[in-house]
């Protein structure tokens, strides 16, 4: 496996990244593979520490793997320096040279490549209006706020155009609404541009709003890729599951399985049906996962002991979430639209029917 | 003063205690008391050094027009300008290759050693390099000042630009790569403008501890190679003349000019970091 195909901007084949050695050392990646298509939206996704920075510096060269290889559309490049591989970063903290104005700092690829002054002038200015800072031109870093900094930032590593992007981070520091605009402005700027934009976050909710597709990735392993759909719908893992929105986990036994679907009971007598996976077959202990928003919630005139009961009930302004006991000591989370002004639907104590939608419940592979 | 100050007292603080202002002021006279009446002697019309006979300037002309003194000053300028340029160069290097060099063997000892002559005795630093010209057969004079003098003088450049280089991220020259920015275009781009007010600062500090040194100048100046200090110190022998406080004056003031540019230099170094 030493050639890839020249379609995808970045091929990743089995890279392994180790800091220091003997007992002291850290595995940042364990053999990560990823194949990143041209004019993709891709975002790294995981917690602090699973090595999102790490796959980024190893793309622009700031890093050597240890093992793997790393190709640019289709070129083997572990081996060139930073400054010969098309490739330009946003780096988390921005690092804007201090001692030039912003013009300066956005004009430095073009200089470092031998661009004539009008050219590097025209494209300084067109940059500039992409990220619509052309005020701002002759200030120095430090006379910008947060975001303007940002922009900037981006800026600089648009301006010579590359063929891959790659962003760490680069709304961490901006406070709510901002960074809700830059998710739109930065979306927006990918289309516009065509360039390949490699983005990493832990925010969950910006990987899912911005991506094309989203690689998952926890303890220096990518857990899963997929689209924001298919990440959210059809996590693969424990892991995913609980990483990507709110998850109940439901720990029951398959009942019965016809064809590729299985019927599992769960709490008293509440029934899903999944896919199975695995290949588990009757009687096995599986987990599933089910969406709190997923479960439909019913008003029921029965009252019994047996049924579903309303253990607590959390008012979260567009809804309410209901922490519902459904027998046998499985508590599950459920969301509930508030259509109405005023508390929830439902009160504490209160016996609910609970309805799902179907493929609400997924199977997990543990 | 500390009644002004709103500030909570909590428990005892020596830094409070009653009386502490007065051995404050004490220290400070004792401190600066013999400089003061250096430079007010300085203007002393008088021929003798010590009896106050009303104020003039006079004596700032003999000294300024007084060939022998003349050619002192031009030695310590010569010195002082050489050795400066190439500690600074050195050091700057050394700075670089500690900061930016990645992990080898012999990181911290390298650092410990080119600051260690700080803390040497100047005796033992002067006696030690008097040996080893005469061992090598060297020819003491200008040159040899030189030499010597570059060599104390590093670790005084050095720290300064290390503590620049410490507080700039490596991130701005990962950019600068990051940006098709080669090795060379790194350093000459980023690097250097950035360290440069350290630069400076330690070429400023390198420059006024040569002009100042005595005791390895004394040691390894051949016949013809007097400088100021050593001027100064050889007319004393003769008695304090007011020629004499002239020009410790003047070099008083050549050092208080230094260190504030120094400082001054130094304290820009808030806007290094690339956020
Ligand atoms: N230069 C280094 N030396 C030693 N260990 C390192 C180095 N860089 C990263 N690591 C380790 O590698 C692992 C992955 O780090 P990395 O910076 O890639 O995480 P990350 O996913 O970007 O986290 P965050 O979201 O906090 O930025 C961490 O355990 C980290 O401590
Ligand atoms: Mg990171």
């Amino acid at each position: 496996m030493s050639e890839s195909d020249a379609t995808n901007a970045l091929s990743v084949r089995n890279v392994v990244k180790q800091f220091g050695s003997g007992p002291n050392a850290v595995t940042a990646l364990n053999n990560v593979s990823v194949d990143i298509q041209s004019n993709e939206f891709f975002t790294l996704l995981g917690p602090s520490g699973c090595g999102k920075t790490t796959l980024l510096r190893l793309t622009a060269g700031f890093e050597q793997p240890t093992a793997g290889e790393i190709f640019l559309f289709g070129e083997e490049i572990e081996d060139l320096p930073p400054h010969e591989r098309p490739v330009n970063t946003v780096f988390q903290h921005y690092a804007l040279f201090p001692h030039m104005t912003v013009e300066e700092n956005i004009g430095f690829g073009l200089r470092m490549q031998k661009w004539s002054g009008p050219e590097i002038r025209a494209r300084v200015n067109e940059t500039l209006a992409l990220v619509k800072m052309e005020q701002f031109a002759t200030r120095k870093p430090v006379q910008l706020s947060g975001g303007q900094q940002q922009r900037i930032a981006l800026a600089r590593a648009l301006a010579p155009r590359p063929k891959v992007l790659l962003l760490d981070e680069p709304l961490s520091a901006l406070d709510l609404k901002l960074r809700q605009a830059m998710r739109n402005e930065l979306k927006t700027l990918q289309r516009e541009t065509g360039i390949t934009f490699i983005f990493v976050t832990h925010d969950q909710e910006e990987a899912l709003t911005m991506s094309d597709r989203i690689a998952v990735m926890s303890a220096g392993l990518i857990q899963q890729i997929g689209a924001p759909l298919e990440i959210y719908e059809r996590p693969i893992n424990r892991f995913v599951a609980d990483f990507i929105g709110d998850t109940n986990f439901i720990e029951t036994r398959i009942d019965q399985v016809s064809g590729n679907r299985a019927l599992c009971v769960a709490g008293g007598e509440l029934q899903f049906e999944t896919d199975v996976v695995d290949g588990h077959g009757i009687g096995d202990a599986v987990t599933l996962a089910v969406r709190p928003e997923r479960i439909t919630l019913q008003k029921t005139m029965l009252r019994s002991k047996d049924m579903p009961v309303i253990e607590e009930a959390t008012y979260l302004g567009t809804d309410t979430s209901y922490e519902i006991n459904i027998g046998d000591g499985v508590v599950v989370t459920v969301r509930d639209q508030n259509a109405e002004a005023g508390m929830g639907r439902f009160a504490a104590g209160e016996n609910v029917k609970l309805t799902f939608s179907d493929g609400a419940a997924r199977m997990l592979v543990d | 003063m500390s009644e002004k100050t709103p500030k909570k007292r909590k428990g005892f603080v020596l830094g409070y205690y009653p009386g502490m202002n007065m051995w404050t002021l004490f220290f400070f006279v004792y401190l600066y008391m013999p400089m003061v009446v250096l430079v007010a002697y300085s203007f002393n019309d008088g021929n003798r050094a010590q009896i106050w006979q009303g104020f003039s300037t006079r004596w700032f002309y003999r000294a300024f027009i007084n060939d022998d003194i003349q050619n002192a000053a031009l030695n310590s300028l010569i010195i002082a300008v050489c050795a400066t340029v190439v500690a600074t160069v050195l050091a700057t290097l050394a700075a670089l290759v500690l900061a930016r060099g990645g992990e080898f063997r012999g990181r911290s000892a390298s650092l410990g050693m080119v600051t260690l002559p700080l803390i040497v005795p100047e005796i033992a630093t002067a006696v030690a390099t008097l040996s080893f010209f005469a061992i090598i057969g060297f020819q003491l004079g200008m040159l040899s000042i030189i030499i010597a003098h570059t060599v104390f003088c590093i670790p005084f450049a050095f720290l300064p630009i290390r503590a620049r280089l410490e507080g700039m991220d490596t991130d701005l020259e990962q950019a600068a790569g990051d940006l098709y920015a080669n090795a060379w275009e790194t350093f000459r781009f980023v690097t250097l403008p950035i360290l440069a007010p350290g630069i400076v600062a330690g070429a400023m500090l390198a420059f006024i501890i040569s002009v100042d040194d005595f005791i390895i100048t004394l040691m390894v100046s051949g016949a013809g190679a007097t400088t100021l200090p050593l001027y100064i110190y050889g007319m004393i022998r003769q008695g304090i003349t007011p020629e004499v406080n002239v020009i410790s004056t003047v070099m008083l003031a050549i050092s208080i000019a230094f260190i504030t540019a120094y400082w001054f230099i130094s304290a820009r170094g808030d806007t290094v970091k690339g956020h």
